[in-house]
């Protein structure tokens, strides 16, 4: 139900009805931009919304999804960090290496 | 499409899953002692068992799906009103295709349909307008249900009917708020919940703000989440790592799409056309106060409850289940739905007696659809 789904909004189709032509997986739908509209609805083209039943609920923020992207990028370089922490200690616990190549 | 594939990368999923890992041991939780996180939304339910998160975290941590669907929580009285409604030789009865096949003490909707009812399935609100303004002979009903996220595309469609003087189009409110339950639950004794994974798209209306009283007032960490694997991971890390470090906040991982305020004008568009009924019935958790909307007085020529005088105030009102459903404790959480005895055999997908196996958010279902066959290995085993 609370299903919504991104697209982008391709061009303006009633601007006194506040309706756009979105792109949603290549199909293109109808859909309200009342609740996104901003005094210039020009400017809402080109822009990525989550559309739900029918209406373009929030305009997505690029720079957010940049944030939370960023934050699971971190995850996987500490990760790395931490991992080689965790052989660097193993190596060091290792009893002392008396062989010597010969 | 844009924003996510991102969001379903195979190989970040595995960094954070190897973090809850490691936050699951340092908080020593165990499968006989897990943590119990609660997702409230029924589309995260749904995307738990899409994905296999469930089985791809790691044993402490039990996952409590929450009453976060609409179609789920709604009592069989309001499916019969909406059948009483959609019997009318001339009313036109538009709805979301979910809504079919939850069973009613008479007939579910499609039975209605199969029945000789015009009954149209609808992608959006705005196709019910439509409808009404192509059959100005006929009464178009549209099924308003769903919480905060659906609230707005209806208020939006009755202000419009009211621009347009559409006197053949109303809607049969069944409008319901997700914080009124959530402070039911946990005022629930026996309930035992230690985090909440937050609505994504509730809260991209409402903002993250009605959420702070479960931080402030029950100490429980709460955060918002997106729909994608990688989303709800890395939420679920979120709630584990304030689980670990003692702290209760409201924290937002689907910022993205979330703005802290939530959306002035959809707010703006609730609050014109509806307003709280004092009380409304749910499904499995019975009447909780102020948990309902229903259309302002000033909108009335837009109500299919005075317009048709059905629905709350129309009468006594008779609250029914079926027999032997066990949905209302599946859904606070006391047992799973393989636990309930008529999972799997006298309610199934195709024959559903209880709301949770109607629809692909409630918890049987998705048991049913994505899990099915792993637990019949289980057993095997």
């Amino acid at each position: 139900m609370c299903l919504g789904i991104p697209g982008q909004i391709v061009e303006i189709t009633d601007a006194d009805r506040l309706m756009a032509m979105a792109d949603v997986s290549g199909v293109r739908r109808e859909v309200s931009v009342a609740c996104v509209a901003p005094a210039a609805l020009s400017d809402l083209v080109g822009e990525w919304a989550l559309i739900h039943v029918g209406f373009a609920m929030s305009i997505i923020d690029a720079d957010e999804a940049e944030k939370t992207l960023e934050a699971l990028r971190g995850l996987g370089e500490a990760q790395e960090t931490l991992e080689a922490m965790a052989q660097g200690d193993a190596a060091l616990a290792e009893s002392p290496v008396t062989e010597v190549m010969s | 499409m844009r924003y996510v594939e991102e969001f379903r990368d195979p190989v970040a999923a595995q960094d954070v899953l190897r973090a809850i890992k490691d936050v699951v041991t340092e908080i020593g939780a165990t499968k006989e002692k897990p943590v119990h996180i609660m997702e409230i939304c029924g589309g995260h339910t749904h995307a738990i068992f899409r994905y296999g998160l469930d089985r791809l975290t790691p044993d402490g941590i039990e996952f409590i799906h929450g009453p976060g669907c609409p179609v789920c929580v709604l009592p069989m009285s309001r499916i019969d009103e909406c059948v009483e409604i959609a019997e009318r030789s001339e009313v036109i009865f538009a709805t979301f295709g979910d809504a079919m096949r939850v069973p009613g003490t008479r007939k579910s909707l499609m039975q209605a349909k199969a029945d000789g009812a015009d009954i149209r399935m609808v992608y959006s609100p705005l196709d019910a307008l439509e409808l009404a303004r192509r059959n100005p002979e006929r009464e178009v009903v549209f099924f308003g249900l769903g919480f905060e996220t659906t609230t707005p595309s209806t208020a939006l469609s009755i202000q419009q009917a009211a621009r347009e003087k559409l006197g053949n189009f109303s809607v049969f409110c069944n409008h319901i708020r997700v914080p009124p339950p959530i402070k039911a639950l946990l005022d629930d004794p026996y309930m035992i919940l230690d985090g909440f994974v937050g609505p994504g798209h509730v809260s991209m209306v409402i903002g993250t703000h009605p959420y702070d009283f479960i931080a402030d007032d029950y100490c429980k960490p709460i955060v918002v989440a997106g729909f994608e694997p990688l989303d709800l991971l890395q939420s679920v890390l979120m709630v584990l790592r304030q689980i670990r470090d003692g702290r209760a906040e409201v924290e937002n991982q689907y910022a993205r799409v979330v703005p802290e305020h939530g959306n002035p004008i959809s707010i703006a568009a609730i609050e014109d056309v509806y307003e709280p009924r004092p009380t409304f019935e749910w499904r499995g958790l019975g009447e909780i106060d102020a948990s309902g909307l229903r259309i302002r007085h000033a909108y009335q020529a837009y109500d299919a409850e005075e317009k048709f005088s059905v629905g709350y105030g129309a009468g006594p009102r008779l609250v029914t289940e079926p027999e032997g459903c066990a949905c209302g404790q599946v859904m606070t959480g006391r047992i799973k739905p393989l636990q309930c005895p008529q999972y799997g055999t006298g309610c199934t997908p195709e024959m559903p007696l209880g709301a949770l196996m109607v629809s692909s958010e409630g918890a049987c279902a998705a048991y049913y659809q994505y899990s099915a066959a792993d637990d019949v290995l289980e057993a095997a085993e």
